[in-house]
């Protein structure tokens, strides 16, 4: 596998797929969503709501994660493995700061806002500079060196920071404060919880802000010229380290965010969480087209709704198999995923 | 000299080693400002590497490379860029995916003062810069007469105009010294006709214009000074007509092609 991912690229270069590849593809699409629709309206439609929801709120997570896959992958073509583990860290980090800031589970209230979002802020803050250092010490060194050795380096990164994580909270999966209201209300058939909107609306926001800066912005447009021509760029005046540096920052800002979203939502974490969300939201990166922001973003949704219509209407032993066929398929029939690469055709 | 002035550049014994390669061995002479000076010599003579470190893609293993009075070896590209230093390459190197008119503004990157939460918070100040910088690349796109495509992609773009968006990609980053590396390679006649009138055009703005060339009839029209490099060795160096003459020029380099 990791043989394939280091050729990876070299894949995506070859644009779309064959006439067959593209009906094959919509076939088995068709299928599964028939299959879907029969399972479906075997279960109330409250239910589908519910599951949507769901899919939903994990999804944006996901999204959050897989940008940091493709703004890496997009400026030096390296699948940064140790992200998934960053975004386990935004988890740590936050649950080590609560305390600090006086914020304990049961007492939740328009009080505590301020204090999440300041711990949410010193959270993404310490898993940019966690990222960052990854980068210098393991990944620049190894610039022109083969594509696969940074990768395996990386690999190696995610299994120092899983086992740092071990170290210092322990083997199982701690808890997680429930600090989002627990309220639910209706809408017609569909019942949404508070907790839900909140997830979704942070992660939205997040992915939206991000996507605006990395348009408007200098350092945005200084990113895109890096990503095509690093020698070009460097000529134009651009500090082609301080990019890199900030391209790994802000992926891992957005996945110390998701880290702490995933707690809030899911109320727990563990050491080798990240090892598992990451191959998915990497999968969701894959999906959308790695490379591509928009991508990543849609990839990241759409995954999480196959994830919680997969879980719920059929056998949950059998989603992981599922989501990594759909990594198969994509790489196979469509390497450069849903929207494309990095840039469209023009 | 002719001029009493201070070279914009001068290059002191430089030397680049790769291994046990020369590419450049103990090269010296100062390029006058505001004229155009040129570059020649054989293939892997070791041009491209002088330029190189010139810009800073390469640290001289010896030797001082100083622009405008400061020495300037083993600085990095983008410093050298923001000193006033800019190139274009051999082979085209633009940011492919982006329209022409981007292409430029990232060489206008260099100049611009907005921070980050001006381009968040869309300030009066960012949004007056960012119309200033789109308007200055137009005029750049103008200047070398490719405006019209301004929106197409750069990869779209015919090869010549693929060129002539790079001396304005350049030139967006207000240099004073102005690298050129082949910039007539592939061109026809009428184009490289219309390349020496955009070189005029260059240096009556004040920039320094020090190109390498291939093409003997342009660089023979167009520059004021030569030098030549023959396996990493100044061979040659004076007026195109001396250099024309002389000898040694004739053996390595004129006397194969010509």
């Amino acid at each position: 596998m990791i043989g394939a991912l280091a050729r990876m690229p070299s894949t995506l270069r070859t644009f779309g797929g064959s006439q067959v590849s593209n009906l094959v593809g919509l076939l088995i699409v068709a299928g599964a969503l028939a299959l879907t629709l029969q399972h479906v309206l075997q279960h109330s439609a409250s239910f589908f709501f519910q599951i949507l929801i769901i899919g939903i709120a994990d999804g944006t997570i996901y999204g959050l994660i897989a940008l940091g896959y493709t703004m890496v992958y997009g400026i030096i073509e390296l699948i940064n493995f140790a992200h998934g583990d960053v975004f386990t860290l935004g988890g740590y980090f936050s649950l080590a700061l609560f305390p600090i800031f006086g914020i304990a589970e049961g007492k939740a209230g328009f009080g505590y806002v301020i204090p999440l979002l300041v711990v949410a802020a010193i959270t993404m803050l310490l898993c940019g500079v966690v990222n960052v250092a990854i980068e210098r010490v393991a990944y620049r060194p190894l610039r022109h060196a083969p594509r696969l050795a940074p990768l395996i380096t990386a690999i190696g990164m995610s299994s120092i920071l899983e086992g740092a994580m071990y170290l210092w909270r322990g083997p199982n999966s701690l808890h997680y404060p429930d600090l989002l209201p627990l309220t639910r209300f209706n809408i017609g058939p569909v019942n949404i919880g508070v907790k839900d909107l909140i997830v979704i609306t942070f992660a939205l926001v997040l992915v939206v802000v991000f996507t605006l800066f990395i348009n408007l912005s200098k350092l945005g447009k200084a990113m895109r010229a890096t990503a095509q021509d690093r020698d070009a760029a460097q000529l134009m005046g651009i500090d082609i380290n301080r990019t890199i540096s900030a391209t790994f920052f802000i992926g891992a800002a957005l996945a110390g965010a998701g880290g702490i979203t995933w707690g809030l939502y899911i109320s727990s974490v563990d050491p080798f969480l990240g090892f598992i969300t990451g191959l998915i939201a990497f999968t969701a990166a894959v999906f959308g087209g790695i490379g591509n922001i928009p991508g990543a973003a849609l990839g990241g949704l759409l995954i999480g709704l196959i994830r919680a219509f997969s879980d719920s209407y059929f056998d949950s032993s059998w989603t992981e198999v599922l989501i990594f066929g759909i990594l198969i398929a994509t790489l196979v029939f469509r390497p450069t995923g849903l929207l494309g690469m990095r840039v469209p055709e023009k | 000299m002719s001029t009493d002035q201070k070279p914009i550049l001068s290059l002191q014994g430089v030397i680049k080693r790769f291994g046990g390669l020369t590419a450049v061995d103990q090269v010296s002479f100062d390029v006058p400002k505001g004229e155009v000076f040129a570059l020649i010599g054989p293939n892997g003579a070791g041009k491209t590497t002088l330029f190189n470190c010139i810009t800073g893609m390469h640290v001289p293993t010896a030797g001082r490379v100083v622009f405008e009075g400061r020495d300037i070896a083993g600085t990095k590209p983008y410093r050298t860029a923001q000193l006033g230093i800019a190139r274009t390459f051999q082979n085209i190197r633009l940011f492919e995916y982006m329209s022409a008119l981007d292409n430029v503004k990232v060489g206008e990157h260099v100049r611009m003062k907005a921070k980050l939460w001006d381009a968040i918070f869309r300030t009066p100040f960012a949004r007056r810069e960012e119309r200033e910088v789109s308007e200055r690349a137009m005029e750049h796109l103008r200047f070398v007469g490719i405006e019209r495509h301004a929106d197409n992609y750069a990869r779209n773009l015919a090869y010549g105009q693929q060129r002539r968006l790079e001396i304005a990609r350049a030139l967006a980053t207000e240099p004073h010294l102005l690298l050129l590396d082949e910039p007539a390679a592939g061109f026809t006649p009428q184009e490289k006709v219309e390349l020496m009138r955009l070189v005029d055009k260059i240096i009556s703005r004040g920039i320094t214009v020090f190109l390498i060339e291939h093409d003997m009839r342009v660089v023979m029209e167009v520059s004021q000074r030569i030098v030549v490099l023959d396996h990493g060795e100044k061979i040659a160096e004076g007026p195109p007509a001396e250099v024309r003459k002389d000898q040694r020029v004739i053996d390595a380099y004129l006397g194969k092609s010509a």
